[in-house]
């Protein structure tokens, strides 16, 4: 089986395990919306403010959401030792990890999403003249959050405190993507809104340097 | 592992200490250093007797991140070759590397608070010198997380590799981002008197020589931590093997 198809099957099986409960959606759209309202009470969002702060706040969310988020990718694996049937199967080790990564990547996006809207009246910010621009942005941006996320959940899943441990891993990793996002959302948000080139490249290599990290790294990291 | 075995790996490392000659060495090296930063470099014009500390500041710095790399040659070696001893590698380097930036975090306020005023600021430089700190320490709160050795050693290496990516993005980004720190004044355009330039330089190789013997000594740690492991468990395997032989 090539690549591509392997990591589709994977891909699906854990769309399928997911929407059967839709326990970790939930559960994590909930946790950002409690972050979103808490984060208004950390300074008074009048509209000037929210443009200032919306998008940094928007981010801190995701990434606080998506470590949490991945952590069980790899746990879940664990409870019937169903990572080695997985390793037995006659293919390509990374095509395990690359089906997660899109299958996180779904996840995260479906949830940010959802929210945004939510954020956009909590936080009295304009989104739809500029949605387009906007979801590239998600969307690289959550790229680089799946793929480092889904790798630290393999990374962590083997150790001690492992529930604290990757935020612990995964946050300061992370550190320039929030960078690169929130000045880029921030830029899509001013007004007049602006798409910043350079951003969107750097989250884009970004995604590009982590996901070829990923495919070189991956056997091992699946091994026992 | 056998007594053979372990009989030579010892020897092994006795002859691999670090030798009084090189320890000599480098105390020499450090003192000629302290030497040139505290009394032979020229006195800054405007910011003094505390702009000293920039010869260690600035070679800790240096050091330091070279250190990080190591951890990245390090963990790639260990994944390409599977033996302990790179992980034992890239764990020495990323102490080391550590340590030293530890040293960079702290000298860098108490230069800052007379010069700029304030202790910290969130500048680019700092920041990514103090993500970096963050970055390593998670690294090694990783290991002690994970019991197994060899998977320990995977994990770190992974998380190494990784880690040891994110340097130059870490860079790049803070730096498009804010930057408020003096700016270089080493290479082109560089305003560094020539004889400051000498006494950094030499700063520079004493702290490489420090790096070099700490991460040899805290290798040789590894090795015999890793070694007293093997004892331990190849003992406690004998133990419960005797009342049966007994029997």
């Amino acid at each position: 089986m090539n690549l591509g198809r392997a990591t589709a099957v994977i891909l699906g099986k854990e769309l399928r395990t997911e929407f059967r409960s839709r326990e970790l959606l939930g559960t994590t759209l909930v946790f950002v919306l409690i972050v979103l309202v808490l984060f208004s009470f950390t300074f008074n969002p009048t509209a000037s403010e929210s443009r200032r702060f919306g998008p940094g706040l928007l981010w801190l969310a995701f990434l606080f959401a998506g470590s949490l988020m991945l952590q069980p990718s790899f746990l879940r694996e664990q409870t019937n030792d169903t990572l080695a049937a997985l390793r037995l199967a006659p293919i390509d080790p990374f095509s395990i990890l690359a089906g997660k990564m899109a299958a996180n990547f779904l996840f995260l996006l479906l949830v940010e999403l959802i929210l945004l809207p939510v954020f956009a009246v909590l936080y009295n910010i304009a989104i739809i003249p500029v949605l387009a621009p906007l979801i590239l942005v998600l969307a690289l941006g959550t790229i680089g959050l799946a793929t480092t996320g889904t790798v630290f959940s393999a990374v962590a899943a083997h150790a001690r405190l492992r529930e604290l441990l990757l935020p612990l891993l995964l946050l300061p990793v992370l550190a320039p993507v929030l960078i690169a996002s929130t000045e880029a959302t921030a830029g899509i948000l001013r007004d007049p809104s602006d798409l910043s080139v350079v951003w969107l490249t750097f989250l884009a290599s970004f995604d590009v340097i982590f996901l070829t990290a990923a495919w070189l790294v991956g056997e091992y990291l699946l091994e026992e | 592992m056998s007594d053979m075995e372990t009989e030579s790996t010892s020897a092994k490392f006795s002859r691999t200490a670090v030798s009084m000659p090189a320890i000599l060495a480098l105390f020499l090296l450090l003192a000629a250093g302290i030497y040139g930063a505290l009394i032979k470099a020229p006195e800054e014009a405007t910011m003094g007797l505390i702009q000293r500390i920039f010869y260690f500041h600035v070679s800790s710095a240096w050091s330091g991140l070279i250190a990080f790399i190591l951890v990245f040659v390090g963990s790639v070696a260990y994944l390409r070759t599977r033996a302990l001893k790179w992980d034992w590698f890239s764990v020495a380097s990323a102490e080391v590397g550590v340590a030293f930036f530890s040293v960079v975090l702290v000298t860098g306020p108490i230069w800052a608070k007379p010069v700029w005023g304030i202790w910290w600021t969130w500048d680019a430089r700092l920041t990514s010198s103090f993500l970096l700190w963050v970055l390593f320490v998670s690294y090694l709160i990783l290991r002690t997380l994970v019991d197994e050795p060899e998977r320990r050693a995977v994990v770190a290496a992974v998380f190494g590799i990784f880690a040891a990516l994110d340097i130059p993005l870490v860079y790049f980004s803070i730096w498009w981002f804010r930057t408020q720190h003096p700016q270089p004044v080493v290479g082109d355009g560089g305003s560094l008197d020539p004889r400051m330039g000498r006494v950094l330089l030499l700063c520079w190789v004493a702290t490489l020589g420090l790096m070099t013997l700490l991460i040899r000594v805290r290798y040789r740690l590894e090795a015999l931590r890793a070694e007293v492991d093997a004892l331990r468990m190849d003992a406690s395997a004998r133990s419960q093997r005797t009342p049966e032989s007994v029997r």
